[in-house]
């Protein structure tokens, strides 16, 4: 009897150690659950879904806070990936939210004043200029956010949607008829 | 004897390779005008050009500066004068415009200065730097820039295939320069064989081009080749797809996801070792290449055509019957339709077959797939075809890359044999460019992360800086300040100095108010140079000018008054 409960409770600390000791070990940094979604999320940085971000975003999916159809660039297709992802139900864009085609900002060269307003609206920097200097967008970079029409006093920004060209051409999804057989 | 292999399925669709064959190789006329794409080679870098409109341009002049790494150079194929480089329609299944650079020739077909060399005596790399400054890519139809391909870096290449199996139907542009210009591709191959130190070539020829072979092996015993042979293989189609030919001759099976350049094989066209001969030997860019017309033309043959020859053109030349509908670029297998004949012909157009409702009657109506599996049966790259064509319909991308959508060579057998007449491949282009597609869109997004999180710790990094520089500076004021009481208050002890010594308010104000003294002295000190030595006229004329300036001086102040 004695000797059982010795045994079973050296088992029990053994396992114990081993457990703690590898809680400490492999302890994960950060939530892999975020950078996950944060991997599906169009890195707009646009923060239509209310949020400073697209991490934030994330963190706040992760955390149960925000719905998963706040992202208006990722699309339906995003919202699907999403859903599919944490194991929920498709939910379609709210009223009046609806995914626009992708864009890039466009300055009015001959307008710009050079107040640089634009420059610190810039989610990743993608306007080159400085004070009282012409301003530019670096189209490669450019994510479509918007961000930057809101503040031009001279209101010299455009969004031009991309247009299909050669190189980001795609076939399309072959429609044809079906015989009717009967 | 060698012994050749089998490569998995293959079918035998009609030839239809006679009726181009019969008449030498013609040198297609001068055309009205060239319209000369500027990005005629595979992968995305572009080609820039080099030349603005109004430009005189000779023969094989520099027109598009290739950029980037997967780049290659465009050539004026004849003299004349740059029209214009603007977007016009190309040779793409998309139908959309691409930049152009059209010439409208002078007649006088003038050569820019070239020289050839011989190959022995240049440094590899300056060789191929060559090739891609003379717009060498793999005529074959995937135009991919030559000189990468001739390099073969770490790995060890055994056997260069030269491919002149030309398996498609209706196409024999190979064939022809294989009878014709037998000896210059053979010098080709050789050029080709020293860059990447192979040990063999083998030139793959299939057994319906007898002509070819014979022409190909006299050439050879006539030179002092270094192990090289002509292999007539047997004739099935895709047996001219780069790696089932590299199958049939070596026997080696490229795995999925392997280039064949590691396992110790490389494969060029016999077009591309025919303009590397005339590039290197005689110093001649890429600027024409042979191009089968067939199908419903009166005169089916092969033109050695000007890149840039606008397709009807070159079309009437083999008299196009009245009842065309329309023209394939390539094969009937593999080919696509040509959105515009104004579009001109670039390096990748090897056949151009003019169709008509009786020769090419529309596809019938597709049936639901049985799952017969016939597709599998014949799919030379042992896929499952009919696995992909469900996976691609349903859009279910993830899976069709699991089934190995990219091993797809897109040959079209699958479509040939399929009993429910299913357009397969056009479901396997738009499954590869919708994933094409997406991966761009995970690149631009991946970028975007990275500027961002490099945004905020920027931010994060100069609020640092400030707050410590601000720091700094306090601890400094308390410092001097620190150091200032004792001699302030022995200051004021000693003397009834301004009484603001004490309040730094004060001595602020005080600081301020001598900036301004000081300004205004230096004012007064500084004065326009260019009044000086006046004459009495331009004294008068000042006088003048600044008596009306008062005047506007005095109405711009009532005016303000009154709206006030």
């Amino acid at each position: 009897m004695l000797t059982a409960l010795f045994v079973m409770t050296s088992i029990a600390v053994v396992l114990g150690a081993v457990l703690g000791y590898s809680a400490l070990k492999f302890k994960v940094e950060g939530n892999p659950l975020v950078d996950k979604i944060d991997a599906m999320l169009p890195q707009t940085q646009c923060g239509q879904c209310g949020y400073p971000g697209c991490k934030p975003y994330a963190t706040a999916i992760a955390a149960g806070e925000a719905d998963i159809n706040k992202c208006p660039p990722g699309g339906e297709e995003g919202i699907h990936k999403l859903a599919e992802l944490l194991g929920v139900e498709f939910k379609p864009f709210g009223e009046g939210v609806q995914p626009k085609p992708k864009s890039v900002a466009f300055i009015d060269e001959n307008t710009c004043i050079g107040c640089t307003l634009c420059l610190q609206a810039c989610p990743v920097d993608a306007i080159s200029g400085a004070a009282k200097q012409m301003h530019t967008i670096i189209a490669a970079e450019c994510t479509g956010c918007e961000l930057c029409v809101p503040p031009c006093p001279v209101d010299c920004i455009d969004m031009i949607p991309i247009a299909e060209d050669v190189n980001n051409w795609k076939w399309r999804y072959p429609v044809y008829t079906l015989a009717q057989t009967s | 004897m060698r012994k050749l292999y089998r490569f998995h399925g293959g079918v035998h669709p009609p030839a239809n390779k006679t009726q181009s064959t019969q008449t030498p190789i013609a040198q297609a006329a001068l055309p009205s005008k060239l319209v000369v794409a500027l990005h005629q080679h595979a992968g995305g870098s572009a080609t820039r050009p080099a030349v603005q409109p109004g430009d005189h341009v000779l023969k094989g002049q520099l027109i598009g500066l290739p950029e980037g790494r997967i780049a290659s150079a465009v050539h004026a194929p004849t003299s004349g004068m740059v029209l214009a480089v603007d977007r016009q329609p190309v040779l793409h299944p998309s139908a959309l415009p691409d930049l152009c650079v059209t010439i409208v020739p002078d007649g006088k077909d003038e050569w820019i200065a070239h020289h050839g060399s011989d190959y022995r005596e240049l440094q590899h790399s300056d060789l191929r730097h060559q090739l891609r400054m003379a717009g060498i890519v793999g005529l074959g139809g995937a135009v991919f820039p030559s000189d990468l391909k001739l390099y073969a870096g770490k790995h060890k290449i055994k056997t260069l295939v030269l491919n002149g199996a030309e398996c498609e139907p209706y196409i024999t542009c190979d064939d022809m320069l294989m009878r014709e210009r037998a000896a210059e591709i053979l010098r080709g191959a050789e050029i080709m064989q020293a860059l990447l130190y192979a040990e063999e070539v083998l030139i793959g020829i299939e057994d319906n081009k007898p002509e070819a072979i014979a022409a190909m092996q006299q050439a050879l015993a006539a030179g002092d080749y270094r192990n090289m042979e002509v292999i007539a293989v047997p004739t099935v189609y895709p047996g001219g797809g780069a790696k089932q030919l590299i199958r049939v001759l070596t026997g080696l099976e490229v795995p999925h996801g392997v280039r064949t350049t590691e396992m110790g094989a490389q494969c060029f066209n016999v077009g591309t070792a025919y303009s590397v001969y005339r590039a290197v030997a005689h110093g001649e860019p890429l600027i024409s290449r042979i191009v089968t017309v067939t199908g419903n033309v009166e005169r089916p043959q092969n033109f050695e055509v000007l890149l840039g020859t606008p397709l009807a053109e070159l079309a009437a030349q083999a008299g196009v019957k009245p009842d065309t509908d329309g023209y394939i670029m390539g094969g009937p297998m593999m080919g696509i339709a040509v959105p515009s004949a104004q579009a001109g012909v670039t390096k990748a157009a090897n056949c151009f077959i003019a169709t008509s409702r009786a020769l090419f009657p529309p596809a019938p109506p597709a049936l639901p797939c049985i799952r017969c599996t016939r597709c599998a049966e014949v799919c030379p790259a042992d896929l499952q075809p009919q696995e992909l064509y469900w996976f691609a319909k349903a859009k279910e991308l993830g899976k069709a890359q699991e089934y190995h959508l990219f091993d797809c060579i897109e040959c079209g057998a699958c479509s040939y044999v399929c009993p429910s007449h299913i357009p397969l491949v056009q479901y396997y282009r738009f499954a590869k460019s919708e994933i094409w597609a997406h991966e761009r869109e995970k690149d631009a997004a991946d970028i975007a992360r990275e500027r961002h999180e490099f945004r905020l710790e920027r931010q994060e990094r100069e609020k640092r800086e400030r707050a410590e520089k601000l720091a700094q500076k306090e601890r400094a004021a308390a410092a001097a300040k620190a150091a200032e009481q004792p001699a302030a208050a022995a200051g004021a002890a000693a003397a009834a100095t301004p009484a603001a010594a004490g309040q730094p308010e004060d001595a602020a104000q005080a600081l301020i108010q001598a900036a301004i003294e000081r300004a205004k002295a230096q004012a007064t000190l500084v004065k326009p140079k260019n009044t000086d030595n006046l004459t009495p006229a331009q004294l008068a004329e000042i006088a003048e000018i600044e008596a009306r300036r008062a005047k506007i001086r005095e109405i711009a102040r009532t005016d303000n008054d009154k709206e006030q």
